[in-house]
């Protein structure tokens, strides 16, 4: 009885609320978003560059990319615990599991000493540079 | 046993903050107690089958399958603040003022609660994922759980909550009037910042390749990998390296959340008195 009497004005209420669903827009906004960006894709070829993680260091610890060219960072952890491989200024935050591989996209770089570490275990330390 | 203290306290922390200011904002919306512990369950849930599959996801997509989920539910996250925000800016009013009817006010109530929910859920299922990681790799480094690992993801564990408590305490000082303002900045300010995230993703997925310079360095004055560099991050979206399309999300989804805020508002005058 109760249930009944409460039922028709929240239904009304619904009917209100569906016609002024705020995520309509803000999903229109993100997808045109992502159409413009993709018509700007990069047309260059990355250079690859490659690192293990094992017994808690980078190997190599250092390594060498040219300037205003994409970069694709392949890490492998040949750890037996999972690794988080992060850089703040390569913008790179991934988990890697044990053993596994991951692949992550770097930016052209200007010119630059640019750290990454593993963010599960600080010690282990890595640098790009870019001359 | 430091290490797990120190990995534990640390997304405990961050999913605590976030936590924290669903509680000060739901402050007095019956059931709130349920919805949030099954929200912070439905995490740990998440938590333990992401990272189960951390190895399958990251194939998929050409290896961009972690940045991609990533990006993914820290939109959906986004969506769901912006939705809380806007509903607040309709409905709060009538909330604190105990104009409606007990019973549908908790019905009303429920509907925000739940997108809250699914926001505590997402933080708890991201930095979770990331401990069972951990914690699984130290175990089976060491042939077992240790007694060490254990104790010092509890004492992780219970720091970490205390962030999460001192969170809430110290928002519901805030007195009652200025309350729904703070916390809907709070809200909008998390929203963009987790939009600004979702973009960095996509970036390093090479999804997104426009405005992918590093538009300043504030590194020196704050860093990304410092405490409070962690929970500015986790708060407002602080990045110390910031690219420009990440500001250019992080401003617009800001806007966007204030225009609807503003358009759905409903001024007290409007609304018709039923009583």
């Amino acid at each position: 009885m109760l249930r009944e009497s409460g039922d028709k004005p929240l239904l009304a209420k619904k009917t209100n609320m569906m016609r002024n669903t705020p995520a309509t827009p803000v999903l229109v906004l993100l997808a045109s978003m992502f159409v413009l960006s993709a018509g700007v894709a990069r047309t260059e070829q990355p250079v690859p560059l490659s690192v293990t993680i094992k017994d808690h260091k980078f190997e190599p610890a250092e390594v060498h990319a040219p300037a205003g060219k994409p970069i694709t960072f392949a890490v492998k952890n040949l750890g037996s615990i999972a690794a988080e491989f992060e850089s703040d200024a390569l913008h790179i935050e991934k988990v890697i599991p044990p053993g596994g591989e991951a692949t992550v996209h770097v930016r052209p770089l200007e010119p630059g000493r640019y750290n990454f570490f593993d963010d599960f275990h600080r010690a282990t330390q890595g640098f790009l540079i870019v001359p | 046993m430091l290490a797990s203290l120190v990995i534990v306290f640390r997304e405990v922390f961050e999913a605590g903050l976030i936590i924290g200011i669903v509680m000060a904002v739901t402050t007095g919306v019956a059931g709130r107690g349920r919805w949030i512990a099954g929200g912070v369950a439905a995490g740990v849930f998440g938590a333990c089958v992401v990272a189960l599959f951390t190895g399958g996801l990251s194939q998929l997509f050409n290896g961009s399958g972690q940045e991609l989920f990533n990006a993914c539910i820290l939109g959906f996250a986004v969506l769901m603040l912006g939705w809380h925000n806007v509903w607040m800016a309709r409905h709060g009013r009538e909330l604190a003022a105990e104009m409606r009817a007990a019973g549908e006010a908790v019905v009303e109530g429920s509907k925000s609660l739940a997108a809250l929910a699914a926001v505590v859920t997402i933080a708890v299922l991201r930095e979770g994922s990331e401990v069972v990681l951990f914690l699984y790799g130290v175990a089976a480094a060491e042939g077992g759980a240790s007694i060490g690992m254990l104790v010092g993801g509890l004492i992780g564990l219970i720091l970490g909550s205390g962030v999460c408590l001192l969170t809430y305490l110290g928002l519901v000082t805030i007195p009652t009037r200025y309350l729904f303002a703070v916390t809907s900045t709070l809200i909008a300010l998390l929203a963009a910042g987790m939009a600004a995230q979702a973009i960095a993703f996509l970036e390093q997925a090479d999804i997104l390749t426009a405005f992918d310079q590093t538009v300043w360095d504030t590194s020196w004055i704050l860093s990304d990998a410092s405490y409070l560099g962690r929970a500015l991050h986790t708060l407002i979206g602080y990045v110390d390296q910031p690219t420009a399309m990440q500001l250019i999300v992080y401003a617009l989804t800001l806007a966007v959340i204030a225009v609807l805020m503003k358009l759905f508002a409903v001024p007290p005058a409007r609304r018709p008195r039923t009583a």
